[in-house]
């Protein structure tokens, strides 16, 4: 059971990401991975390149954080702490995936492993690493069997391990699988939890590049973000660039996706700048008698946006433009005869579920909001409580709380409220107008 | 209304847990720790730089064999990792797939996320609710299954979804919910 594909290629050039998937959706194995070039990444730039060249080259590729927030990896690689006054130290591969209505990451790693681990070897040579670790949520049960065969196959084909590909590089992987949490994703949280602590966000500076796991120069960056490294080592940093052709300044494919009330949900291999309209089309459209009310771009944290803005292209700058935020770029579409109350509470009783109590604004705003959001939906709402809402997720929002959980819980209550303020005002009840029905007295107040 | 991943096990279990906070640490429960289990947490501890790193490795050590992570196996964990047994109650407590009190035989994780709500959560919850007899953090009075809400599964396009033990499953419908569970004996 893998996700339906709406289209596939098996052009490199075009599809660096999945064009070695097989026919079956399988795993490819070791030799079936260097058939298709697999690993030919690595060699050639342990023998022909600088981690600074590769670096150089990340950083033209303009490849932008895949884990929902879009930094530039090729910037984040610049600033990791290196040189001879400085540890070796960890590349953290995030395969924590459990924003709602992400399914990306689980596809790659279940089918093509090999990928990944080509990808985190060469950020371990750019960032100076001597080991890495893949952290993988604890339900992902096919993903870390499937990891497990592909790092024995590579240590026992000296891919991994001492003088890797017979370099003087040194470098291993080693598989930690998490026992659940959605803040484990937030990757100073998920260096705790990898140091086998409560996984509290830790604050910055200093940033993990600098002080990560142990004290050490830590890169974290997502399962897909990485994945994507060997192509732009292999074909260069214009290369990656150019295949948005002009869709946008962001660089490269992505992964996008369609969950909801859609007639074929799945995943596809894209340029960035690929509009929402025709994700939605390749997914068959709505469900038979449905009309689109509204769509979240990119996960749960993500602002939710309207029809019109259907057209806009799927990149960072454009739909943060539009008020939202392109987040892990998987569309959740939701339907005309759904309730936008009760799915932003729905939204907000997973944020308050699993804030993990540190600062007072998350972990005591997020469960009033969903209070106040329960008795709007019940009809039972009072007056101010749209207000209070409101102020609320302003309360959360950026800047004002130790981790970026909260302003990601404010973000689809803000823009419920925003384009869909008649439905909450559709559940508050009116004592105050009612009991003044009659005539005010005069002097009575 | 509670906020918090709701507690696992029934009433019954409830109650026998709590006199069992931390405070009581010293209490062994006669708990020892197989050679398996004390050799596979020593490997595990290898794969870091320090031993607490493999305190969450080592939870899921145990709680495999055993179901679910009592005051004793919290207290035996921290000898073997030489750390507080204080930290690795607090690292238990802190994860949800970390079990402090009985689960049934078989836990169903039933994803309670966006997409899956669009998709039909409330009625697969229901269906399996009064299928068992139980609601989310219960478990059945025969020990068969413990019901759980779990973060979205990674499987949205497939949605509703929910795991029985390591097993994903989607989409569920409410009519599947009989046939699905009588496969966990
Ligand atoms: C609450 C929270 C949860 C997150 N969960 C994930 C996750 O599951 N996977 C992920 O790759 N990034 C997640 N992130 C983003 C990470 O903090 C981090 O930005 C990312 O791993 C960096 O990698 P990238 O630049 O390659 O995207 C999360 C962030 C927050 C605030
Ligand atoms: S914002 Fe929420 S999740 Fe982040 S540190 Fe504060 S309480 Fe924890
Ligand atoms: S929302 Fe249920 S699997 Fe993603």
């Amino acid at each position: 059971m893998t996700s339906h594909l709406f289209s596939t290629s098996t052009n490199g050039e075009t599809h660096p990401l999945t064009w070695r998937l097989r026919e079956d959706r399988g795993y490819v194995d070791l030799a079936e991975f260097q058939q298709k070039d697999g690993y030919e990444a690595v060699r050639i730039t342990l023998r022909d390149l600088s981690p600074d060249d590769l670096i150089e080259n990340m950083k033209t590729a303009n490849l932008r954080g895949r884990g929902g927030g879009g930094f530039s990896a090729g910037v984040k690689w610049s600033l990791t702490a290196r040189g001879d006054d400085h540890p070796r130290g960890y590349i953290v591969c995030n395969a924590d995936e459990m924003e709602p209505g992400t399914f990306k990451d689980r596809m790659l790693m279940e089918e093509i492993p090999h990928l990944l681990i080509e990808g985190m070897i060469l950020a371990g040579y750019a960032n100076n690493a001597r080991m890495g670790y893949i952290f993988l949520r604890g339900e992902y049960v096919l993903a870390a069997e499937r990891i497990e065969r592909a790092l024995s196959e590579a240590r026992e084909a000296g891919i991994l391990g001492s003088k890797v590909c017979g370099s003087d590089f040194d470098f291993d992987i080693f598989l930690h699988t998490g026992a659940g949490r959605y803040i484990c994703g937030e990757e100073t949280a998920l260096i705790n939890s990898l140091e086998g602590r409560r996984a509290n966000p830790r604050s910055k500076p200093p940033f993990p590049g600098q002080s990560g796991a142990w004290g050490k120069p830590t890169v974290v960056n997502n399962v897909e973000t990485l994945c994507n490294v060997p192509a732009i080592a292999l074909h260069g940093g214009e290369w990656y660039q150019a295949l948005s052709g002009g869709r946008s300044d962001d660089g490269g494919t992505k992964i996008f996706g369609v969950s909801g009330r859609v007639k074929r949900p799945g995943l596809v291999e894209l340029p960035m700048g690929v509009t929402g309209a025709e994700l939605l089309d390749m997914a068959g459209g709505m469900r038979d008698g449905l009309e689109l009310k509204t769509w979240l771009p990119g996960g749960g944290s993500t602002g939710f946006l309207l029809p019109e803005h259907l057209e806009l292209p799927l990149e960072f700058g454009a739909i943060g433009k539009a008020g939202s935020r392109l987040g892990t770029g998987l569309m959740t579409v939701v339907a005309h005869n759904q309730s936008v109350v009760s799915l932003t509470r729905n939204l907000e009783e997973f944020f308050a579920r699993e804030s993990c109590g540190w600062c007072t604004p998350c972990r005591d705003g997020l469960p009033w909001s969903v209070k106040l959001l329960r008795a709007i939906e019940r009809g039972e709402g009072e007056d101010g409580d749209i207000d209070m809402l409101i102020s609320l997720a302003h309360d959360i929002g950026p800047g004002k709380t130790f981790c970026a959980h909260a302003p990601g819980a404010a973000m689809p209550l803000e823009t419920a409220i925003k384009h869909f303020r008649h439905e909450f005002e559709a559940g508050i009840r009116h004592p105050a107008r009612e009991a003044h029905a009659e005539p005010i007295p005069v002097g009575s107040v | 209304m509670t906020m918090d991943t709701p507690a696992t096990g029934n009433t019954r279990a409830s109650k026998a847990s709590q006199g069992n906070l931390i405070a009581s640490v010293g209490r062994t429960d006669d708990f020892e720790l197989t050679d398996e289990e004390r050799s596979e947490i020593e490997h595990e501890m290898g794969h870091y730089e320090n031993p607490r790193a493999a305190s969450i490795g080592a939870l899921k050590i145990v709680q495999k064999r055993r179901g679910w992570i009592s005051d004793g196996a919290v207290i035996a964990i921290s000898d073997v990792l030489g750390i507080p047994s204080s930290d690795i109650e607090g690292v238990a407590t802190f994860y949800s797939l970390i079990f402090r009190q009985p689960v049934g035989r078989h836990v169903i994780l039933v994803c309670d996320s966006s997409s899956c709500f669009l998709t039909g959560h409330d009625e697969l919850r229901d269906a399996i609710s009064s299928e068992l007899g139980i609601n989310l953090g219960q478990t059945t009075g025969d020990d068969r299954f413990t019901m759980l809400p779990v973060c979205c599964l990674g499987a949205c396009d497939r949605g509703p979804a929910l795991m029985i033990n390591e097993d994903l499953h989607g989409p569920v419908e409410p009519g599947d919910v009989s046939a699905l569970l009588e496969r966990y004996s």
